[in-house]
């Protein structure tokens, strides 16, 4: 696995694989990247639980705060790290032990051995990536900021198309539609 | 892993940032004419507000037209993203306030744009802004020039007025070893003939008025971020590693990593600086730059044709194109721009200003304007128009003493540009 580089092909595999995603060092303060984080992946309809042994037994984002991994009662498909890399260690141990089936290091953090450990137990690995980022890069909403996503495509973006058989074609829509 | 085959820059030229419009369908990017975008709920905006997600809140901030644009030269020239604004001159200003503080220094190099001359040792004193002139033919200068208060280098890849090369692979190996960025003006070449990211640039900008637009019929600038400069690296670039009161503490390296700087430009950049890029401009510059390779080898095969005639002659004394072999500048020429040396370039007169001005007036399909990269053939005479404020000496040092007349090449036959010029030499003989 080359750890500098990851096809697009893999981010979409790991994005799209995932449901569940326990977030580890998940702050409570609003301007912080993990909360800018955990904000928008809820916006895409992931599951977020935080993971922040401070703050745990409160809520972040109307999510309950656990202190480990292993204190969460349901299943996680993904356990995403904004701790720094030596740290980023043990919480790999623990993804394994949980059942991850995907660990993610964010922008900064990167564990070798650590993600050797969690590939030979069968877990997809993604470092010094930030999941928001990579997110909005692969379905196009990156560009809206003006960077550089080096995606090219004729194809309309799936599941756009605004009101299909209202609008469009010339037909006036029955009434105009607020919100 | 799949093996992902990058595409050629002809087909990112065409295609970098513009997938058909989500909504409707379209094929080419929509022209959207709009100054605001409604928000979903107050959550929502909320969310945009803090830069807590991503999307259109006021076109002086972002705008889906000139997003594209964005995608587009910043993929073409390998970079992570960029922002586009009203002209190149808000295009530099917007590097520099990125990380310049009142008192701070930057060098620049002396071939330079006239205008970027008077915008640094002129208006950016104002800010406190204070640049120090460096000769860029010998790049240790640079080295030579640096200060503490130093926070950046500046250069023009090919300069204008033409027919000057600068070394950016060994300035960039400066500015790194003192920890500052290299920013590099990249207009006159465009990203088809030359990419400073690839020799170490960290910032490059564009007038895209000129060669990326190409028609001369839109005003714009940009500023292209490599994405590798590491702002954390020193307490110089406190623009974008401290907290934001305006956004509440947000820490914009810290937060959005190699994105920062594209973030920031538009967040507070573009907020408070206000020099926004027109939807309109955008869509005819994205439309230029689909033929941007086509034209360029155009540019430069006619180019090299009338450089080569001027050359040979009796009424020119001296060519300053970099695509001659006779040129001081072919070695880099051939290192930096191995497509070809632009289109853009001086040539002096055996009989001065008398015959500048003479010249100018008589040719009938060089048109006599101040600017450069369009497709129309352009000619002016510095010393009596751009230039005429200056004195003798200040002329001289500027590369527009009595005798030298700039042209922009473009893309007309070159046997009746060469015409043209012929039968206006020998009535300014």
């Amino acid at each position: 696995m080359d750890h500098e580089h990851y096809s697009d092909a893999y981010l979409r595999e790991v994005l799209d694989g995932v449901k569940t995603i326990a977030m580890v060092g998940a702050s409570p303060n609003w301007n912080r990247p993990s909360y800018f984080a955990m904000k928008y992946l809820q916006g895409k309809g992931y599951r977020v639980i935080p993971v922040n042994p401070a703050v745990a037994g409160q809520e972040i984002l109307g999510e309950r705060v656990y202190a480990s991994l292993r204190d969460i009662p349901e299943k996680v498909d993904m356990v995403d790290i904004f701790r720094n890399s030596a740290a980023a260690g043990p919480i790999v141990d623990e993804a394994i032990a949980i059942g991850a089936r995907v660990v993610w290091m964010q922008l900064g953090v990167r564990n070798d051995e650590a993600a050797a450990r969690a590939e030979a137990a069968g877990l997809k690995v993604v470092m010094n990536r930030c999941p928001k980022i990579e997110w909005s890069r692969l379905h196009g909403e990156l560009s809206w900021s003006g960077v550089n996503s080096g995606i090219i495509s004729s194809k309309r973006a799936a599941g756009a198309g605004g009101w299909p058989g209202v609008s469009g074609g010339g037909f006036s829509s029955k009434r105009l539609k607020k919100g | 892993m799949a093996e992902q085959k990058a595409p050629g820059f002809e087909t990112r030229a065409i295609h970098a940032g513009a997938a058909p419009d989500p909504t409707t369908g379209a094929r080419v990017t929509p022209i959207y004419q709009t100054t605001s975008y409604v928000f979903d709920d107050v959550d929502h905006a909320a969310s945009l507000f803090n830069l807590q997600t991503y999307g259109y809140i006021y076109s002086r901030l972002t705008n889906p037209t000139v997003s594209v644009l964005e995608e587009r030269v910043a993929n073409l020239e390998g970079g992570r993203g960029a922002v586009a604004c009203a002209s190149g001159h808000a295009a530099q200003m917007l590097a520099f306030f990125a990380f310049m503080e009142p008192g701070d220094e930057f060098l620049a190099s002396t071939k330079l744009y006239g205008g970027s001359i008077t915008q640094f040792g002129r208006s950016f004193k104002k800010f406190g802004w204070n640049v120090i002139f460096v000769d860029p033919d010998d790049p240790q200068n640079f080295k030579r020039a640096l200060t503490p208060k130093c926070k950046a280098i500046f250069v023009e890849s090919l300069a204008n007025p033409g027919g000057v090369v600068t070394d950016l692979e060994a300035i960039a190996a400066i500015a790194k070893e003192a920890g500052i960025p290299l920013i590099v003006d990249n207009t006159m070449a465009s990203p088809y003939l030359c990419r400073p990211i690839e020799w170490g640039a960290t910032l490059v900008i564009h007038s895209t008025t000129k060669f990326l637009s190409g028609h001369g019929n839109s005003m714009g600038g940009i500023v292209v971020d490599s994405g590798k400069f590491d702002w954390s690296s020193s307490p110089k670039f406190r623009g974008l590693t401290d907290p934001e009161p305006a956004y509440h503490g947000l820490k914009f390296h810290e937060t959005f990593g190699d994105l920062a700087f594209t973030v920031a430009g538009h967040a507070l950049g573009l907020r408070d600086l206000g020099a926004a890029m027109a939807p309109l401009n955008a869509f005819l510059t994205i439309t230029g730059i689909e033929t941007l390779p086509l034209r360029m080898e155009r540019h430069v095969a006619n180019s090299e044709k009338v450089a080569r005639f001027l050359e040979q002659h009796p009424a020119v004394g001296w060519v300053s194109y970099a695509g001659l072999e006779s040129s001081p500048y072919r070695k880099l020429a051939k290192k930096y721009l191995p497509k070809g040396a632009g289109s853009v370039f001086t040539f002096g007169l055996k009989g001065g200003y008398e015959a500048g001005v003479k010249l100018v007036e008589n040719v009938e399909i060089f048109s006599h304007l101040a600017n450069i990269g369009d497709t129309r053939s352009l000619i002016i005479h510095p010393a009596s128009t751009t230039h005429r404020q200056l004195s003798d000496e200040q002329k001289l040092a500027a590369g527009a003493g009595p005798d030298v007349v700039r042209v922009s090449i473009g893309l007309e036959t070159a046997d009746d540009l060469i015409a043209d010029l012929d039968q206006a030499l020998k009535k300014a003989a």
